[in-house]
């Protein structure tokens, strides 16, 4: 992972600061080293995007869990225990025939953490939050996301206190398809904006 | 604050890095940065507009160019020094130290 270009070229010394000051933490008693275990494996291994799938296909299979959703955000989404830090004040925007939305946060790297997870890279890097505002079909071109002429993007700039999640179409093909199911197509992307649900055909 | 953070609308950025399946965290400093800001955030060390306001402070060129938990490293170095629990020159000192035990 050394030679990962995207780690930056301050990596060497600044994995070596980040060690010293967890010593020097640790030494004064300030920090518990099986908390940070504890921490890492909840950001790695529970809380991710698998949680915003669930409350998309919810969405999806019950129109009044729907309406809720895009009414209050962050009841609906805690009701399934999904709440916290970064996700204290939630908004959902319904993606539809004529609307498409994306999220970006242009100051930093705010994004819905009990829902979605830690933010990808690309999110929090320059290029993807100066451009998305002003060039938003041309950044999704890049995410392979053809958008047409006909419908409007809509480009959500989240902050400190509100964050967004997207709420994508259901796909075609899915009647009958249980909720469990449909979640499992649900992408993270298609909860950023940038990226639609699996299909049934490729999901199979 | 208007600063090199406010980045919409800016050009010349270059390309989108979109990598699939990228890991969670890129290496193991990232793991342990990521978990330490958590848990001083989570004793009182810091608030999110105190943090914010630490990462706007960074030099323009340090901020676009280091990876993004360096910005996170940056800002707890602050808050440390700024509580007296480290004092100047002590995080130096121990880097010194750690580089001296890995010769």
């Amino acid at each position: 992972m050394s030679d990962h270009h995207a780690e930056g070229r301050y990596t060497t010394d600044t994995a070596l600061r980040v060690k010293a000051i967890e010593s020097l933490l640790i030494e004064k008693n300030l920090l518990d080293p099986k908390a940070i275990e504890r921490i890492v494996d909840l950001y790695e291994n529970k809380i991710g995007p698998r949680n915003g799938a669930r409350v998309v296909a919810k969405a999806w299979t019950d129109p009044t869990y729907k309406k809720w959703l895009l009414e209050d955000g962050t009841k609906a989404i805690a009701s399934l225990g999904y709440s916290g830090v970064q996700g204290e004040d939630m908004v959902v925007v319904e993606n539809t025939a004529t609307v498409h939305n994306v999220l970006v946060c242009t100051l930093c790297s705010c994004y819905p953490w009990p829902t979605l997870g830690l933010p990808p890279n690309w999110y929090k890097e320059a290029p993807y939050r100066s451009r998305v505002v002003i060039d938003p079909r041309g950044v999704l071109k890049e995410f392979g996301v053809s958008i047409p002429s006909g419908v409007e993007v809509r480009v959500w700039d989240s902050n400190a206190d509100l964050r967004y999640m997207v709420l994508p179409m259901r796909p075609a093909g899915t009647e009958g398809m249980s909720e469990e199911q449909l979640a499992d197509l649900v992408t993270r992307d298609s909860m950023i904006g940038v990226g639609f649900p699996a299909t049934v055909a490729s999901a199979a | 604050m208007n600063g090199i953070h406010d980045l919409g609308g800016k050009q010349g950025f270059g390309k989108i890095n979109i990598l699939q399946d990228e890991p969670i965290f890129r290496a193991e400093w990232e793991r342990r940065m990521f978990a330490m800001f958590i848990l001083t955030f989570a004793g009182g060390f810091f608030n999110v507009d105190k943090f914010r306001f630490a990462v706007e402070n960074m030099d323009p060129v340090h901020y676009l160019t280091s990876p993004y938990y360096e910005h996170w490293l940056h800002a707890l170095e602050q808050f440390a020094e700024e509580h007296g629990v480290l004092a100047p020159g002590e995080l130096d000192a121990k880097v010194a130290e750690l580089k001296k035990e890995a010769a």
